[in-house]
């Protein structure tokens, strides 16, 4: 598969998705620069984490405006594979691919550890060799994780199995004290009614190598691979 | 000019040699460039003599001090680059801002020289936690340095950190930060071509810091300090990550002669310094300068600390290309200066000179030879004899009152607050005994750590200094690294009085002589005097920042015990020694006796041992004993790993020496049966006294005859300690 890693001004973990895509996955991968505007040749966009234009107004609501966001639109409304982590995620919340919006962690302290996080759907081309239920190990490192969206809002999400991930104890329980940012529902990652479109706050590719503590977030890449019929 | 050259900071003697130099009187421009380049904290004056004594050189050494970071050939064609700075008096003023500008600052000294910053590490000192100021304090300095490293992309992965009253007023904010090259990219900050240009790169210049060095960093604080706020500057992270990827870029395409940040002095420094490295002069348009704000003097603009600027040196030929990468990083960029044949700095504004001196008189600076007396309270201290104290009754809430002190307890609420995993090299996580990085391209790993007990510095500065590059090269060599080279941040009083230069004199001395041992040259560093308040000085604390190399990343050992059924073994002798111990201060509340004692022999063996033992895939965990002795270190090593062990201590010490002496040259390691003899092999061909204490396993720490604490009591105290005292909660 071709990806392509989007760099913003301030994206710091562009290397790292680079890095794990081509190096530990071995796909094609090149940097797609906020400048441009044609994005055709991608089978699968990533929107990396880091500190667009320094997070100064708000995570991810400058970046929104960049000239790349609008062939990234496009690109997920014809079916295009987009993963967005962490500030990539804010980034397509601010963007209005994905519902709902981010605020401040309730603790109003940067975290970065590691947490565990429940898939939630198997139904989805980011977790299709996961199984619901399965407990990931991954990091997450961010100030503004606390998901928050309206009840509406969230029930049809619920209807279409938007809700991938959810924060939770390492047996997989949903408790409050596992929920790093105050998320609601522990909502730690989402996708569009299609399934096209993942953010997702903890990072996979922090958690692709036994050398780097976890290769759990190897799931999120492989679903999409074998997905896109790619031999893992 | 007799008024301004003292508002400015400079003494009568200097302002005469000005004019000696000279041959006339400056003029105002000119008089505020020699304010800030003869600023203690620019021109050393005060310990340039003593920094001789240093041993800067060794086989791997590509550039030792007097660059903007010094170079470790560290194989496979990778160099590092690394440093250690304070800002400590900055963020005394406005911990958040201070802290936050003193990581940017660090990090463009690492990529100034072609590294790309990849590690950073914070030693801090403070005081009391149930001081509501140190509190604020220590709350802003951490959220300074995650706010601005954090979007740097840089990971914090280590640092130390101590609560003491003598950092009550004087907060100590050190950082460090390591970074990573081809060795082929090295570039220095020279400007050695006649002809060549000078460009300023990134943000504006305002009024911000102006007179930082000389106002802030070169005085003791009084009742003043909180009016010179305004010297403190704000930080742009966004804009310095433009700026790293902008200068790697044009790095990695040749198009760069020299490269210079713009840190103390602004661009006064920039310019003179390079100039006087390269050997050339140099025309600098002032009036080209972007500022902030209209109607700045020229003055201020050379003496302006706005963060966020560098100082790019390129040919005519290669301007544009230079001018393009800064454009499609968005940053402003500015040529205005031009390489000359000669050694004049001249500034012009609208085509007339407004300044005219010898580069080199500005970047050298005066030396000063300053007298040295031992102070009186050296002899008082010493002669304590705090074996006399009573033994406490029971031994395991003594322990548990160690595991909870703020000087031991986990540090997890600060590097929590720290991106310390971005750039996938993190292999060690924070919390023990150095943080280790993979080196992409290579099978090597790098270790670092932060070490200084201030208060062994305090009781004897010689012999303290060698404990902390003791102490930081045990760090990395419990990891398996061995300590290759070293950086420091020495912070100490008012070099003006006799007593501290005393203490400084000492100090460099004891680190000279355990460089010497250890063969860790100095590779560049940092001096912080003027570290007063109201007169007190704090401890001398010169925190040193060691470089650890392990041949092979994955024999990384860690300092938790993992697994069941491994034997524990300590390795080292234990004496009854308790001067400057933790034990002495929080069961007794006292500061006082003599430090232990230091064996180099018995130190550098030990360090071989545990290099050779994780080389050789030994050992399961491996942890340094320091403050708190072998009772604190055992229950770290089961609170990480969430396994107990059952022991029982050899010798006849009396029980509270067994547990809580301070002795150098001690390890804590963890071996799986099957590999004990490898491990006593390697500690008798070395003569390393090994004692096999007991196995891991259980779910308590069972000291026999001593002590029984449950794995999970003392995790609760041990965790959770530091964030109950932030909440304002009492001992």
């Amino acid at each position: 598969m071709r990806f392509g890693v989007v760099v913003f001004p301030g994206s710091n973990c562009d290397h790292d998705c680079f890095y794990v895509l081509e190096h530990v996955l071995g796909q094609q991968v090149s940097y797609v620069w906020h400048g441009d505007t044609d994005v055709s040749g991608y089978d699968c966009l990533v929107l990396p984490g880091g500190f667009s234009y320094g997070d100064y107004l708000r995570t991810g609501a400058v970046a929104r405006f960049s000239p790349v966001m609008g062939a990234i639109e496009r690109f997920a409304n014809a079916g295009g594979y987009v993963i967005g982590i962490c500030n990539g995620f804010q980034i397509l919340l601010e963007a209005g691919l994905l519902p709902g919006a981010m605020m401040r962690n309730t603790g109003l302290k940067f975290i970065c550890r590691f947490v565990d996080i429940r898939v939630e759907t198997s139904s989805t081309p980011w977790t299709s060799s996961a199984s619901v239920g399965q407990v990931l190990s991954a990091p997450i490192a961010h100030n503004e994780g606390n998901y928050q969206v309206d009840t509406m809002q969230l029930e049809e999400m619920k209807r279409h199995g938007q809700v991938v991930f959810r924060y939770c104890s390492p047996e997989g329980s949903v408790l409050p004290e596992f929920n790093p940012n105050g998320a609601t529902e522990a909502i730690a990652g989402v996708c569009s009614i299609e399934g096209n479109v993942l953010g997702m706050m903890p990072h996979p590719e922090r958690a692709s190598e036994a050398e780097m503590g976890s290769e759990d977030g190897l799931v999120v890449w492989r679903s999409l691979l074998t997905h896109c019929g790619v031999n893992v | 000019m007799p008024e301004l050259f003292e508002e400015l900071g400079l003494k009568r003697d200097e302002y005469d040699s000005i004019c000696e130099i000279l041959g006339r009187e400056p003029n105002k421009v000119e008089l505020g460039m020699y304010s800030v380049m003869w600023s203690e904290h620019c021109s050393y004056k005060s310990s340039k003599e003593q920094l001789r004594k240093l041993p800067t050189e060794g086989p791997r050494i590509l550039m030792g001090p007097g660059e903007n970071a010094g170079v470790v050939d560290i194989g496979d064609g990778f160099a590092v680059v690394f440093k250690l700075e304070s800002h400590n008096h900055p963020s005394a003023v406005e911990p958040f801002q201070g802290a936050a500008t003193g990581v940017g600052g660090i990090v463009r000294d690492i990529f100034t020289m072609g590294a790309r910053p990849i590690a950073s590490l914070d030693p801090l000192r403070f005081g009391s936690l149930e001081s509501p100021r140190t509190r604020y304090l220590f709350d802003g300095v951490v959220a300074g340095i995650a706010s601005y490293g954090n979007c740097l992309g840089i990971p914090t992965v280590a640092g130390d950190l101590y609560f003491e009253e003598a950092y009550e007023e004087n907060p100590l904010i050190n950082v460090m930060c390591l970074g990573i090259m081809p060795r082929e990219r090295l570039i220095l900050g020279r400007a050695s071509e006649p002809g060549s240009i000078g460009v300023l790169i990134g943000s504006s210049t305002g009024r911000d810091g102006i007179g930082g060095v000389s106002v802030l960093a070169s005085q003791e604080f009084d009742e003043t300090s909180a009016a010179k706020r305004p010297s403190v500057q704000v930080g742009d992270p966004f804009t310095e990550k433009l700026e790293i990827e902008a200068c790697l870029e044009m790095l990695d395409k040749g198009l760069l002669l020299g490269l210079q940040d713009l840190g103390g002095a602004g661009l006064t420094c920039a310019t003179c310094e390079t100039a006087e490295r390269g050997g050339c002069g140099m025309d600098v348009d002032v009036g080209k300068v972007p500022l902030r704000e209209p109607g700045m003097e020229p003055i201020e603009i050379m003496m302006s600390e706005s963060q966020e600027r560098m100082w790019a040196l390129t040919s005519p030929d290669n301007l544009d290309e230079v001018l393009g990468i800064c454009e499609k990083w968005g940053l402003d960029a500015t040529p205005l200066a031009t390489v000359t044949e000669g050694d004049r700095l001249r500034l012009f504004l609208d085509g007339v000179v407004i300044a005219d001196v010898p580069a080199s008189s500005l970047a050298q600076g005066p030396e000063y030879h300053r007298p040295a007396e031992k102070p009186a309270y050296i002899d008082k201290v010493q002669s304590a004899d705090p074996g006399a104290l009573p033994a406490p009754d029971d031994l395991g809430a003594a322990l548990m009152d160690l595991l909870g002190s703020p000087n031991i307890c986990s540090r997890r609420w600060v590097w929590e607050q720290y991106d310390h995993m971005v750039r996938l090299n993190t292999v060690l996580l924070p919390g023990g005994d150095a943080g280790v990085l993979r080196v992409m391209g290579s099978s090597k790993g790098i270790a670092l750590s932060c070490d200084c007990n201030g208060r062994f510095c305090y009781l004897d500065p010689n012999l303290g200094t060698q404990i902390a590059v003791a102490e930081s090269g045990r760090n990395v060599a419990c990891t398996g690294a061995t300590p290759v080279a070293l950086t420091n941040c020495l912070n100490f009083g008012n070099p003006e009085k006799p007593t501290i230069f005393w203490q400084f004199v000492q100090s460099v001395e004891g680190l000279a002589e355990a460089c010497r041992q250890l063969d860790t040259p100095v590779v560049g560093g940092n001096v912080s005097f003027y570290n007063e308040s109201f007169g007190e000085a704090i401890y001398p604390t010169p925190v040193i920042g060691m470089l650890g190399i392990l041949e092979d990343v994955r024999a990384r050992v860690g300092s938790a015990f993992s697994r069941e059924g491994d034997h524990v073994v300590l390795l080292g002798d234990t004496a009854a020694e308790f001067g400057g111990s933790e034990y002495l201060k929080v069961l007794h509340g006292k500061v006082e006796g003599k430090p232990p004692a230091l064996d180099w022999e018995a130190e550098k063996a030990l360090q071989k041992c545990l290099v050779r033992a994780a080389g050789a895939g030994a050992l399961a965990s491996a942890h340094d004993l320091s403050e708190g002795g072998l009772a604190v270190a055992l229950a770290e090593c089961c609170v990480q790993g969430g396994t107990g062990a059952h022991l029982e201590l050899p010798g006849t010490l009396p029980a509270p020496a067994a547990l809580f002496s301070e002795s150098q040259s001690r390890a804590v390691v963890s071996v799986p049966a099957q590999r004990l003899a490898d491990l006593e092999d390697i500690a008798a061909e070395l003569d390393v006294p090994l004692h096999i204490l007991g196995t891991t396993g259980g779910t308590s720490l069972e000291i026999k005859g001593m002590l029984e604490l449950g794995v999970d009591e003392m995790s609760e105290v041990y965790d959770t300690s530091l964030e109950k005292l932030i909440a304002g909660a009492t001992r």
